[in-house]
């Protein structure tokens, strides 16, 4: 691999690896919306 | 916040699944002409292929700004009561992509000139001027209390920012040193072929992926707005 090579992957690998990292948060942060939702809603029922 | 008929947030047309597919199959289009379509540069060689993605990403993170200022104006102008979160998450997309483009800069910097950074280039120091602003946006408005004052002080702030952005993107027109390349001028843009038509693919396919993230991370904040809402009653 030249050195052009191994600076554009890494430049591909930085986009993809940071796009990767937000959709892991937001997917975490669902989770524990989701995870609220289901506590709030036997409070929703017995009210 | 959440509508008055119960609903979290505000209609949109096109459906959360059918982004997510447009952005798989916009970004492998794209990553296929990238590495497999385009030619090489005449001048810069295989390196020049960065230029895809990283010229995207600028024009992305601008435009994610300039929404912002938009959603601020708007909260400012017509008290709508999403338009502070929607900016909120759009000055948050336009961070991220600024990072991005940062990092992608600084490698392209590295094979193109043989330095991470040049001080001494408008370009690259106006950009991070603008980057920086923006990321103290956050500062600003998790040191105040949730609430009105809060919105509003984010709101003037996202607008007072969005003044950077023509000056950023005019500072390489501007620059007498021009070392970083000027692709797009008054006649357009200085390449043309499977250069132009892979760009445009890679605009497209960046220009997506961000209203997808956008709507994605909208949807949670509306949610937590929403829950809040629900403990508190």
């Amino acid at each position: 691999m030249t050195s052009a090579e191994t600076y554009v992957t890494a430049a591909y690998c930085v986009i993809f690896g940071m796009v990767l990292l937000y959709v892991v948060l937001i997917a975490l942060k669902l989770q524990r919306l989701q995870r609220e939702v289901e506590k709030l809603a036997p409070k929703d029922e017995d009210g | 916040m959440s509508g008055h008929n119960g609903k979290v947030g505000r209609a949109h047309r096109i459906p959360l699944p059918t982004l997510a597919v447009a952005t798989f199959v916009l970004v492998t289009l794209a990553l296929a002409l990238v590495f497999f379509v385009a030619p090489n540069d005449a001048d810069q060689g295989f390196r020049q292929r960065i230029f895809y993605f990283h010229v995207s990403i600028a024009f992305t993170s601008y435009l994610c700004f300039g929404a912002g200022a938009w959603k601020a104006l708007r909260h400012l102008w017509k008290r709508d009561p999403h338009a502070d979160l929607e900016s909120y998450v759009a000055v948050h997309q336009g961070v991220i992509f600024g990072a991005l483009v940062l990092l992608t800069g600084t490698i392209w910097a590295k094979t193109s000139w043989g330095h991470w950074w040049v001080w001494s280039e408008d370009q690259l120091v106006l950009f991070l001027v603008l980057f920086l602003f923006y990321a103290a946006y956050f500062m600003l408005r998790y040191s105040v209390d949730p609430g009105p004052q809060r919105a509003n002080m984010s709101a003037v702030y996202a607008l007072f920012g969005v003044v950077l952005v023509p000056v950023s993107f005019m500072a390489i027109r501007l620059s007498q040193r021009l070392i970083h390349p000027q692709v797009f001028t008054r006649h357009g843009a200085n390449f043309g072929g499977w250069i132009l038509v892979t760009y445009l693919v890679a605009q497209a396919a960046v220009l997506v992926l961000a209203y997808t993230l956008y709507r994605v991370e909208l949807t949670g904040k509306l949610i937590d707005a929403r829950l809040r809402e629900l403990r508190l009653a």
